[in-house]
């Protein structure tokens, strides 16, 4: 059978500062009608520009330098602009990350839907309509005859991603370009969404492109698997042979990072005063209680994961440790007493012992100023030191952060990689020498390798300080890799806590169990044996029965 | 809570903080026209002023009394909408003239010609503006962008004066298509005075296109990074079609609230234009009153001007808000 994409020698080149540099240094991919492939790699390997170059489409300062793009005999890099309007969202149609920013918020789902069809001349608007109403009910959203009359920020995210598949549908192209569509999601709102895509695409026999960083994810849905560095291909295998045989050493390092773990410590001797205890808070934003009755303890030199999904309430509580938000009932204690529920009525050295590390290391620095001024600043204001002790103390963090000092000390922000900008947020919280720590998904922006070395560099510096964490996250595999206790939370109450080798082992419960086993494992059959599992059968066939 | 009953809330208050500003603006009003320099006493009196004449005039005006009576008298005449009566039309009475007229009688039809051309001209340069902006964005970069740039650049950067006497020249002196004089009055046919207000009204034109166009050019063009309009463009949609119906309708808030700024200008800024085509409007009698100190008129026009930017920028603000489908359609 012919290919329907074929790319060959694929350049491209991006602009910066005047002048054009390489992105993609000639990538070859071929695609058959009706087959799935996964482009994966960190970012920056181009996944997204390949995808998006697929459709003949690159974005502003961004140009197609050298190669062919053939879909269905026609070479989209040199085809008219009025050409590739004809195909795009007709026969080839896009998914993109964030189905929130990708609806239009000023229209309703339903008409962005038979947009397309009607713009195309496919089909009209009431046949579309109820089309659109017919692939809703096949991806099981819920309330199908009517969610399409809403706007886009009346529907939650793991919808709208559902709609947006939908959408792409509407004119049952060929091929579909699926471009991280859930990353953005929550863990258990994923798996309905991989489902969804995976029994549409095959049902219309889609062909299709998956672009991820998720290898599990990807192991799900892709026939074939392409691995991606820096432009440049890895290397290209069926999925099983992928997944148990890789032969590249890069690839083989991406495997290999699920397999880190830290050590369980021992037991915390009974009646230590634990460094931070939270107790019986119950928080609400303006009239409406988003924390109910939360009570923790964190000890010296422990590591406790908060775990949830979006809108759980875990930074909420981290909000109420620093003071930010004063719980309306219930208290924080440092070390045994009990501090004043607002910050602005804490003391100094009270500030100083908890401190801050944030997802974003992107907007938590501030860009104008140098590493040097941003790490020394809280060495000044709780550390009292000035001039040359200052600047020894500096380098003292830059070293413990493994940042040459003598290099990034003049940089600014933007002169960082991301890992390297979330290791100077660790060391301006290191800065204040504080004893306990809260790190708010500081690995979730991060590529896995990046993440890891985060995460050792993270351990080490407990090891050494005896710094407590509170690490909040969504993503198991990081609890599983540094956590000593864990803290389930759901729409702002504690459901489960304890040990994480407990937690980890069952029995547990049942909104534990959920969270648990929607991790995607390696192993291409997982979503499968889930779905059967969880009693849900192949959705194309349920919906097929309905017709 | 539902769509209408928050959007209720929301006009009701910036209603009310309307009404606070305005009576903060009489406050300054008040003040700032009694910090005029001369009175109406000696201005109208002229040479022959001596200190007795001028003392019964202000006498007979009540301009002897403190600022503060005067100041909570002329508020409670504001508020039963009874303007007052001009210096001028007292001082004539008081000499034995005829019957007066009220400053109501006096700037009602003022104003009302005033609005008429400002009609006229948001009419022609509203949608002249979005148009042209809309066509800028979609052609960004190209000879028509720059070309529509500089032209209404330039007809906002020469004096409003100069810009009527160009228009005088080609259209009414060198090609007579319309007349130069726009002395409009009562009981006149709708056609012929649209037609003697087309010059000022083409001139108020070019001053206010130009703003509105680079905003609505901007507001556009400022979403094209969006992700929503990549997607449309990814659904293989004109390029005219992404910018209409995908970039213009999250692009209305900031657009309103230019032309709501420029509908004000229309109102209150036409005194030259005024001047320079002898259309009787509310600038001219504002800048007459001026001249001869007439207190009470000149306090009116300024209350009016305040209220026509508040009623405006208000109108805007509320159309903004129903703009924004979050806070029609809440979850």
């Amino acid at each position: 059978m012919s290919n329907l994409l074929t790319i060959r020698g694929l350049k491209i080149e991006g602009r910066s500062d005047e002048t054009w540099n390489p992105i993609i240094n000639g990538v070859d991919l071929n695609l058959k009608k009706g087959e799935v492939l996964g482009l994966i790699g960190e970012s920056g390997a181009g996944k997204s520009t390949i995808g998006l170059a697929a459709m003949g489409y690159t974005r502003d300062g961004v140009r197609i330098s050298d190669g062919t793009v053939e879909f269905d005999g026609i070479d989209l890099v040199r085809a008219s602009a009025a050409v590739k309007r004809g195909l795009l969202g007709k026969r080839i149609a896009y998914v993109a990350q964030s189905a929130a920013a990708s609806f239009n918020p000023a229209h309703k789902i339903i008409d962005q839907h038979t947009e397309a069809p009607v713009q195309h001349g496919v089909d009209n608007r009431a046949s579309s309509i109820e089309d659109g109403i017919e692939l809703y009910r096949k991806l099981r959203l819920p309330n199908p005859d009517e969610i399409g009359f809403r706007y886009p920020h009346q529907v939650s995210g793991g919808q709208l991603q559902r709609a947006m598949t939908a959408m792409a549908m509407s004119c049952r192209p060929d091929l579909i370009i699926f471009d991280e569509p859930t990353t953005a999601l929550d863990v258990t709102t994923q798996i309905e969404v991989l489902a969804s895509i995976r029994e549409i695409v095959e049902e219309f026999d889609t062909a299709a492109i998956y672009i991820t960083h998720d290898l599990a994810v990807v192991a799900q849905m892709a026939d074939t698997i392409k691995v991606l560095l820096r432009g440049d291909e890895v290397e290209e295998a069926d999925t099983r042979t992928m997944l148990s045989a890789p032969k590249e050493d890069y690839t083989k390092s991406l495997w290999a990072v699920r397999a880190f773990e830290r050590p369980a410590k021992p037991a915390v001797s009974t009646g230590a005063v634990p460094v931070v205890s939270v107790r019986n808070v119950t928080a609400a934003y303006g009239t409406t209680d988003v924390l109910h009755d939360v009570s923790f303890d964190i000890h010296a030199g422990r590591t406790v994961a908060v775990v949830g999904e979006s809108g759980s309430g875990k930074s909420t509580t981290a909000r109420c440790i620093t003071g930010l938000l004063p719980p309306r009932i219930g208290e924080i204690a440092f070390d045994g007493e009990v501090l004043p529920a607002d910050y602005r009525k804490r003391s100094k050295d009270q500030l100083r012992q908890a401190q801050m590390i944030y997802q974003m290391a992107d907007t938590a620095l501030n860009p104008r100023k140098t590493i040097g001024q941003i790490i020394g600043r809280p060495v000044q204001f709780y550390g009292g030191l000035t001039g040359s002790a200052r600047r020894a103390r500096v380098d003292e963090l830059l070293e413990q952060i493994e940042l040459e000092p003598s290099q990034y000390f003049n940089r600014l922000p933007s002169e960082l990689s991301g890992g390297q900008k979330q290791r100077v947020g660790i060391a301006r919280a290191l800065a204040a020498e504080p004893k306990f720590i809260i790190c708010d998904e500081v690995t979730s922006a991060l590529d896995q390798l990046v993440a890891e070395g985060i995460l050792r560099l993270l351990g080490d510096l407990q090891d050494k300080l005896g710094l407590s964490y509170m690490f909040i996250t969504h993503d198991l595999a990081t609890v599983k890799a540094i956590a000593d206790e864990v803290v389930v939370m759901k729409d702002g109450k504690v459901i489960e806590q304890g040990p994480k080798l407990d937690m980890f082992t069952p029995p547990h419960h049942a909104y534990t169990d959920l969270l648990l086993s929607s991790v995607p494992e390696m192993d291409p059959d997982w979503l499968t044996n889930l779905l059967q599992e969880r009693g849900v059968d192949n959705i194309g066939d349920a919906a097929v029965d309905k017709m | 809570m539902d769509g209408l009953s928050s959007i209720l809330k929301i006009v009701l208050q910036r209603l009310g903080l309307g009404l606070v500003t305005l009576f903060v603006v009489s406050i300054v009003i008040f003040v700032a026209v009694n910090l005029l320099p001369g009175d109406f006493a000696e201005a109208i009196l002229g040479q022959g002023a001596t200190p007795e004449s001028v003392a019964k005039i202000r006498e007979d005006l009540g301009l002897d009394q403190p600022m503060i009576t005067r100041y909570f008298s002329w508020l409670k005449g504001m508020l039963t909408l009874d303007l007052g009566t001009s210096f001028a039309q007292l001082n004539f009475a008081n000499f034995g003239g005829a019957g007066t007229t009220t400053i109501a009688e006096q700037i009602a039809p003022r104003l009302s010609n005033t609005m008429f051309l400002a009609a006229v001209t948001a009419c022609i340069a509203v949608p002249l503006a979005v148009t042209l902006g809309i066509l800028a964005a979609l052609y960004r970069n190209t000879a028509f962008d720059k070309a529509a740039n500089m032209f209404t650049l330039s007809s906002i950067s020469s004096p409003e004066f100069f810009m009527a006497y160009v228009l005088i020249l080609f259209l009414a002196v060198l090609n007579p298509i319309f007349p130069s004089l726009s002395n409009i009055f009562e009981g006149m046919a709708f056609s012929e005075r649209l037609e003697k207000s087309m010059l000022p009204a083409l001139t108020l034109t070019l001053v206010v296109t130009a703003h509105m166009m680079r905003m609505t050019r901007a507001a556009i063009i400022n979403l094209l990074a969006s992700p929503y309009i990549e997607m449309a463009r990814l659904k293989g949609l004109s390029p005219m079609r992404v910018i209409v119906k995908h970039a213009l309708p999250n692009a209305l808030a900031p657009i309103i609230n230019v032309i709501a700024l420029n509908l004000a200008y229309l109102i209150t800024g036409v005194v030259v234009v005024e001047v320079v085509f002898v259309y009787p409007g509310i600038g001219q009698l504002f800048v007459d009153s001026v001249k001869i100190r007439d207190i009470p008129v000149v306090q009116a026009c300024c209350l009016i001007f305040a209220a026509a930017y508040i009623l405006l920028n208000l109108t805007a603000d509320i159309l903004s808000i129903l703009s924004n489908p979050r806070l029609r359609h809440p979850k």
